[in-house]
């Protein structure tokens, strides 16, 4: 496979610029005439669709929540970057970049990234003039935050529900599309399968989810805009619905699948307590702003704590190892997730660790409260608060929190080029979908960023470069035998899954007992640490249970009727494959570098060691077939403008 | 923990529903109502005793607004300020009876058993509920200055996560909760105030069309909202629609 990420030529400030000036444009009158299809309404396809419609192309989108709103981008706390520089502390488009690019080890591509930072100013600008109601200071003006890896204030947020306003700020810019006639929505429906016609995606097979009836759409171009892997892991801060089976049905038919073994662990999430437990709630990184991270310098603390004898309140401060700013004092509580992520697991597994389980490290605001004043830190955190005390029962004003690090991003996803575009001509994938931006490790309030950057300030540009000469080709058939045949395909997928019935009830399980044990073989062995054995380990559990999935599974009901349990058994089916590709990509890299932890390669002090010499690329993996190994295309890093450095925190 | 269930189940939108009665045992204080709920559909999936309650849930931390169940006569269930997904067992008693139900209004009509239609929410905000931009061409973030007081309060009502347990509250089944928060939020910004006459007409007049109920004042929603939705609201949305019936703001 060739991988031509298209970049554009000249001085990278300039690469952006040059690209518009001479990309190719699609004029009104033609606009009306080509159909777009949009998949996922988060940020990235909402503010895609928003914009496209408003340009004038006919847009198809499809959910499959309820509603548009619902789409997982509405849980994002802690706030958005943007390059703004309203605080007058040294921050630039240049710095920006900077920290994305070291924040993500040194493995995104500069040109992305750099128009990432570019672009970042003007996505705050378009949300306020939405109504995004964002925190403002008692001048009126615009207010910000820190975030982990940054040491300038650059994070723009709405309380704790930033995700929340910036995706109803979308949400009505894409309602307003609705009524305008330029946006079809199509709530409940899954794309269940890709359409390729000649080598050029042109259209989807969506499977509605009240009736159960294959649907079948035609377009021009898809763009995909579906989310993260995440819940692979089975217990992650993803929602229950997210899946990547969008992302690996376009796979399967030949986009090509990027550093799928970079997943992004963040280290405050409310600790596990049960095995009926469904998902993991995130603790926003803000906290760590004002919150220090402490676990008990004496190990007989730490197990008096864990036996119930003690409370984190009777540890004195001088027995206290506030461990991050022991660490690492030039970022100190704000280093980048990856690296907390890991300090907190070390503490743990030599014995420091806090809460039952001793899985928990605290996560302290007495010195906060002490310094503003209650008042202050319930007006910045109060939400935050209030969730954890309704999950926990703790009151976090008078005890610590316990946190433990969590599943939360994946940085891999669909390879795409400079345009966004996959490997399959036509097809486009924007934000979480998409692998483009982070490199191995995101900076916290970046997602929100990517998102809406992909989807308001690059696709409606970069679209129009490919859908300039599709003005001739004139109005997609769904009748095609292209059509036909995919149809088929899912149709026939959704049957063999029904069709397995254990003759014994014993011997039969449900999706979900399935898709825990795939979960904790993942967290246990391609979590937070990985080596050679507990990947090949991993291989062979996920082979097996991939076997007995397919004999034992019971899924009640049949395809044509509301049927979670179904939904849940296919998007489960994809995740095994995909495990797979994790396990194979994570063995392949041989060095470890953000959320990539590999034992046999780290510093002396248990910091990441990267492998630049070898591994300065991305991993672009090519589908060949169920049960054949991938093959794998490197497309290579090269760092023109940032010189390489190691990545210090301390 | 013990627990005796009632739980409407309905086919589908046109079969006639009924309560069907389950029991479980050791349920931890810890779980969550959904877990809870999971627990029982696993039963139900193993033993092979029926199709497995249907109830739609998404993002379990209470911001998706996905999840919205009836329980005890209360929506989102008998603790203050939670959805359905953050209200926890330990919430009840040991032993105790718990009936639940769809949101009963007309519409939202039922899809299966818990799961019902909200997409009337959407044609609300599809008449009006945004600010008419399009992508780019706006000012600098900082151009216009917006009192702190008044982005706090856009903020409170922007908090509205379109679940609908203000309307399954009412004994009317009024959006006017649901509908007020959105005016609010954008009226009270300068950026919202430009289409503001227009976007309350327009709001209300298919909030109406829709077989929404009329509000007769007895802030049931208020009382119910997990979001702490203010009523205050409602009256900013009257002043609003009265405001534009008498020609304030009208561009002639």
């Amino acid at each position: 496979m060739i991988l031509d990420s298209k970049i554009p030529e000249g001085p990278l400030s300039e690469k952006w610029t040059n690209y518009k000036a001479s990309q190719k444009l699609v004029n009104p009158a033609n606009k009306r005439k080509i159909n777009i299809i949009v998949v996922g309404t988060g940020l990235a396809g909402a503010s895609a669709a928003a914009s496209l419609g408003a340009m004038g192309f006919n847009v198809d989108i499809f959910c499959i929540q309820d509603s548009p709103r619902r789409a997982h981008s509405i849980a994002a706390q802690g706030g958005i970057n943007a390059a703004k520089n309203y605080q007058n502390d040294g921050d630039s488009v240049e710095r920006l970049f900077r920290d994305t690019i070291k924040g993500g080890d040194y493995r995104a591509r500069e040109a992305n990234v750099y128009r990432l930072a570019e672009v970042s100013g003007a996505i705050i600008d378009q949300c306020v003039a939405q109504g995004v109601p964002f925190a403002r200071d008692y001048g009126g003006l615009l207010d910000n935050r820190s975030f982990g890896g940054a040491q300038v204030s650059r994070t723009f947020y709405a309380r704790g529900q930033t995700g929340q306003q910036l995706l109803l700020g979308a949400y009505g810019a894409l309602s307003r599309e609705i009524a305008r006639g330029s946006v079809k929505l199509h709530e409940r429906h899954e794309m269940m399968e890709l359409v390729v016609v000649d080598g050029r995606a042109r259209g989807i097979i969506a499977r509605n989810l009240v009736t159960g009836d294959l649907e079948r759409y035609a377009a021009h171009a898809v763009v995909l805009a579906t989310g993260g892997y995440g819940n692979i892991y089975y217990l992650s801060t993803n929602a229950m619905n997210s899946n990547g089976s969008a992302a690996w049905v376009c796979h399967k038919k030949g986009a090509a699948f990027a550093n799928p073994c970079y997943v992004q662990i963040h280290p405050t999430c409310i600790p596990v307590h049960g095995d009926y437990q469904s998902k993991l709630t995130l603790m926003s990184e803000s906290l760590r702003n004002d919150g220090r991270i402490w676990v008990p310098k004496k190990k007989e603390d730490a197990e008096a704590i864990r036996r119930g004898e003690k409370g984190p309140n009777d540890i004195p401060e001088e027995d206290r190892d506030y461990y991050l700013e022991r660490r690492y004092p030039a970022f100190g509580n704000l280093v980048p997730r990856d690296v907390a992520s890991r300090a907190a697991k070390e503490r743990c597994d030599a014995g420091y660790g806090v809460g039952p389980t001793g899985l928990a490290v605290y996560l302290d605001f007495a010195d906060a409260i002490q310094r503003l004043g209650r008042d202050v830190v319930e007006q910045k955190y109060g939400n935050l608060f209030q969730m954890y005390q309704k999950i926990v029962d703790v009151d976090p004003y008078e005890n610590p929190m316990m946190i433990y690090p969590a599943i939360h991003y994946t940085m891999g996803g669909l390879w795409v080029d400079y345009e966004l575009q996959t490997t399959i001509p036509g097809l486009f994938a924007a934000g979480e979908a998409n692998f483009s931006d982070h490199g191995a490790n995101r900076l916290g309030a970046s997602a929100l960023m990517q998102g809406l950057a992909d989807g308001y300030f690059v696709l409606p540009y970069t679209m129009q470069n490919y859908l300039a000469d599709q003005i001739y080709v004139g109005k997609i058939s769904d009748k095609t035998p292209e059509f036909d045949q995919a149809e088929l395909a899912v149709r026939e997928r959704l049957q063999t899954l029904l069709n397995i019935k254990s003759d014994k009830s014993d011997q039969s399980h449900s999706v979900d007992h399935f898709h825990k044990a795939l979960g904790r073989i993942m967290w246990e062995y391609v979590g937070m640490a990985r080596n050679t054995e507990s990947l090949t380990t991993a291989q062979r559990l996920v082979a097996d249970l991939e076997a007995e999935f397919w004999k034992e599974v019971f899924i009640p009901g049949s395809t044509d009727e509301f049927n979670p349990e179904l939904e849940k058994a296919y998007r489960l089916a994809d995740y095994f494959e995909l495990a797979r590709l994790i396990i194979t990509d994570a063995m392949h890299r041989e060095e470890s570098c953000g959320g990539h932890f590999r034992t046999e390669h780290q510093t002396e002090d248990g910091e990441t060691q990267r492998d630049d010499e070898n591994f300065m690329y991305v991993a672009a993996w090519e589908y060949q077939g169920h049960d054949v190994t991938e093959t794998m295309t490197k497309e290579p890093l090269n760092y023109e403008h940032i010189k390489i450095a190691k990545r210090n925190y301390k | 923990m013990k627990f005796t269930l009632h739980i409407w189940r309905q086919e589908n939108a046109r079969a006639k529903g009924h309560f069907e009665t389950y029991h479980l045992d050791n349920i931890s204080p810890d779980c969550s109502f959904l877990e809870m709920l999971d627990i029982l559909n696993e039963q139900l999936v193993n033993d092979r005793i029926s199709h497995p309650v249907c109830f739609d849930n998404d993002c379990r931390e209470g911001i998706c607004g996905m999840c919205g169940l009836y329980i005890n006569g209360r929506p989102h269930g008998n603790d203050d300020g939670v959805t359905t997904c953050q209200l926890h067992m330990r919430k009840f008693h040991d032993g105790d009876e718990i009936w639940i139900e769809p949101w009963r209004a007309k519409p939202f009509p039922v899809i299966r058993d818990l799961v019902v239609d909200r997409t009337a929410f959407d044609k609300i905000i599809q008449a009006g509920g945004y600010i008419s931009t399009t992508t780019g061409g706006v000012p600098d973030a900082n151009t216009i200055p917006i009192p702190k007081h008044k982005a706090d309060q856009a903020m409170d009502a922007a908090a509205c996560i379109g679940c609908g347990a203000c309307v399954a509250a009412c004994k009317n089944a009024s959006a006017m909760l649901f509908v007020g928060a959105k005016v609010s939020h954008l009226a009270l910004l300068p950026q919202g105030k430009v289409e503001a006459a227009d976007r309350v007409r327009k709001m209300v007049m298919k909030m109406d069309e829709l077989g929404f109920g009329s509000c007769t004042n007895t802030y049931a929603c208020e009382a119910e909202c997990p979001k702490e939705i203010k009523r205050q609201n409602i009256a900013r949305l009257n002043r609003q629609w009265i405001g534009q019936l008498f020609g304030r703001d009208r561009r002639d």
